[in-house]
């Protein structure tokens, strides 16, 4: 995974609570085999009206924000569905950081996975980011990673919080089955001690049969 | 030693591996699959050369995008086609168990998973899949995970994981009769708000959770994600034990009680700490219908579209006036009042037997409203549908009025042909009301089966306890 350090960049705002990740990878996408390419389809259903033409009133699509690499939202940002897509999208779609009150567990997760940077700020902050990217026409901010914090060029400066863990990921860009496998002695010990199985005792109708009744 | 919550208990028997301040490596006892969410995680597998670790916990199942009419067709969805494709393939390569559509035992992943017996208490499960809370019902540690992480616990069996707070959320009291186990939990999500359990491990008790059966404790923990948290957990009791005996992957006679025995330690220490408490009284509660486009957007059936003024919070205030532009409702209109185009009776949530006959008892000998474009049942597993056939439910459902569907997702997601039409309005016994969930402009309102029983034959909602019938319990 790409390592994450420091990023500057123009902020978009999204300003709506509880964006959900069907709104950003709406169900018919799901569809697909890879992880490309949901960049152009992120918040489909807003950003698009029939026969794919752009939707003028969504922010997306204001010329000013073309070219964000911020994105600005609000409180429970990515709850709903589990789909990776949501992620994938905000990535391909060119988003390297998200600047939130709060995130939903799960969407949270997954962008560790892709590095991208979901960073949590106060209400008052993240209202503060909304009020100077709507005065400032191409408002950028500056994410340090090491240092934890969000800046402006007008001397503004926001510090967020972050899992010492998690900040590793992204700052390494590991690749966490990489080091998962590195335990494969204790993840064998384990299976040894508790001896997991799922043994069928009764036949159903399933392919590839394996029974691991011994 | 210092008295446990039932989410530390399992925690603790699974860490394989943890140092200081990083989070723990868990073992994961099954993890389920499904072909929406794993193609790119056997794509990254395979291009590190990496193997699935245990093929024979993994099981995978064919549901999201599955046709609910006739099987022997040929799929006309090339991308679905492609998808049940490649997981045949994947499943195929690599050993992991397949129940592919024309399987007799296939269905949602999270029925069949409790169906069969492969779900059992004191395990670790996860799934590609937000709705894996459900089996949180067993008293299982249970929940969604994204697509890389389908990969590592195809690669490990493990995950990586931080310890989540615990919620104590409990409802005493008797439930009244027309209230159902999915209004219990649509009003802990009013409560509580959509994010109120976020970062937590939700624990559920009281008398009124003790009295529901398993199918209806299925319903409380499959939709406590959509309160914001990521498992919701019920300790095993006898009702589990009775469900569970006999199953085929649930081990028999002497074996069978051992397990039990095991089974019964499964619960919250007297005395064991919780980070937060929920309370509720179960006879305060009334059968509930969202308006909105978030599942906590609900009110009880005599309630009324509410005033987005009514809101203190200003995010609250716009959050209502766009989900009631979405919706096309106005403030102020009694939910009573709120026409119905189409309901759909299926899904993780509420398509299990109990269900399917609560609604059976509740339509039989009526008919469906004119004014109704279409009723679907949609039974969660083909192992239902058999069943429900037995009994006769399916001529009941037809006679009706309705359609008699095959299992899967069908409408609670539209990824197959069962589309909700553009702004047509449902009541859906499913557990997401998202913009566009159903079907682009799709309107759905989240009810129980007798609920959304109730409306096809009204044509619009009613509360059920006005219906003289005996089933609404
Ligand atoms: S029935 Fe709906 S919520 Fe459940 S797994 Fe299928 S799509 Fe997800």
């Amino acid at each position: 995974m790409e390592p994450f350090n420091t990023h500057t960049g123009m902020v978009m705002p999204l300003d709506r609570v509880n964006v959900d990740t069907d709104q950003m990878v709406p169900k018919q996408f799901l569809k697909a085999l890879t992880r490309q390419g949901f960049g152009r389809i992120l918040f489909y259903d807003w950003r698009y009206l029939p026969g794919e033409r752009p939707n003028p009133e969504f922010v997306l699509n204001f010329p000013r924000y073309e070219g964000a690499s911020v994105l600005l939202a609000r409180h429970n940002f990515g709850c709903g569905s589990s789909r990776e897509h949501a992620p994938w999208g905000v990535k391909d779609y060119g988003f390297r950081v998200i600047i939130a009150p709060s995130y939903a567990d799960i969407f949270y997760n997954n962008c560790f996975k892709n590095g991208i940077l979901p960073a949590s700020l106060s209400e008052e902050q993240v209202e503060e980011l909304f009020q100077r990217t709507e005065k400032e026409e191409g408002y950028m901010l500056t994410v340090n990673l090491p240092n934890q914090t969000v800046a402006d060029r007008h001397g503004l400066m926001f510090r967020f919080d972050l899992a010492p863990s998690r900040k590793e990921v992204l700052l390494k860009g590991l690749d966490d089955i990489g080091t998962s496998l590195q335990h494969e002695t204790d993840i064998t010990s384990y299976e040894k001690a508790h001896g997991a199985t799922a043994t069928m005792y009764e036949a159903v109708d399933v392919k590839n049969y394996v029974n691991a009744r011994q | 030693m210092p008295p446990k919550t039932l989410y530390e208990k399992i925690w603790d028997s699974h860490v394989v591996h943890e140092e200081a301040g990083k989070p723990a490596l868990i073992y994961i006892d099954r993890h389920l699959i499904h072909e929406g969410t794993s193609p790119q995680a056997f794509a990254g597998l395979g291009a590190e050369g990496r193997k699935v670790r245990r093929p024979d916990l993994t099981f995978a199942v064919m549901d999201h995008s599955v046709p609910t009419k006739d099987r022997t067709l040929p799929i006309i969805d090339t991308a679905a086609r492609l998808q049940f494709e490649a997981l045949e393939k994947n499943c195929r390569e690599t050993g992991v168990r397949l129940f592919d559509m024309n399987s007799r035992n296939q269905g949602i992943v999270h029925i069949i998973g409790p169906e069969l017996g492969l779900t059992q208490p004191g395990q670790t499960i996860v799934c590609g899949d937000s709705h894996t809370s459900t089996h949180g019902a067993f008293g299982t540690l249970a929940f969604g995970i994204g697509t890389s992480e389908v990969e590592h616990v195809l690669a490990t069996q493990c995950l990586v994981q931080s310890r989540s707070k615990t919620l104590h959320i409990l409802v005493e009291g008797k439930r009244p009769r027309g209230v159902t186990a999915k209004d219990i939990i649509l009003a802990i999500i009013g409560k509580i708000g959509i994010s109120g359990g976020t970062g937590h491990v939700a624990e559920y008790g009281g008398e009124a959770i003790r009295d529901l059966s398993m199918d209806g404790r299925m319903t409380v923990c499959n939709m406590t994600i959509e309160g914001g948290a990521r498992a919701g957990m019920i300790a095993p009791d006898e009702t589990t034990f009775a469900y569970m005996e006999g199953r085929p992957f649930v081990p028999r006679g002497k074996a069978f009680e051992e397990a039990v025995a095991g089974w019964k330690k499964l619960t919250s220490d007297e005395g064991a700490k919780f980070d937060m408490t929920v309370e509720l009284e179960a006879q305060d509660l009334a059968p509930q219908v969202t308006w909105g486009t978030n599942p906590g957007m609900v009110t009880s059936v005599t309630g009324r579209v509410p005033e987005p003024g009514s809101f203190h919070d200003p995010n609250d205030q716009k959050a209502t006036e766009s989900a009631l532009k979405y919706m096309g409702l106005k403030a102020g209109t009694p939910i009573v009042d709120i026409p119905v185009d189409r309901v759909f009776i299926g899904s993780c949530t509420n398509s299990r037997l109990d269900d399917l006959r609560a609604a059976a008892h509740l339509v039989a000998g009526k008919h469906v409203a004119h004014s109704i474009k279409q009723a679907l049942i949609v039974p969660g597993s083909r192992g239902i549908k058999a069943q429900a056939e037995k009994e006769g439910l399916d001529k009941i459902f037809r006679d009706a009025g309705f359609e008699w569907r095959d299992a899967g997702c069908s409408m609670c997601i539209g990824m197959n042909a069962d589309v909700l039409p553009p702004h047509e309005r449902s009541a859906s016994t499913s557990n997401r009301n998202f913009e566009g969930r159903q079907g682009k402009d799709s309107r759905t309102h989240l009810v129980s089966p007798v609920m959304a029983a109730a409306a096809a034959i009204a044509g619009h909602f009613v509360d059920v306890r006005s219906l003289d019938v005996s089933t609404v319990e």
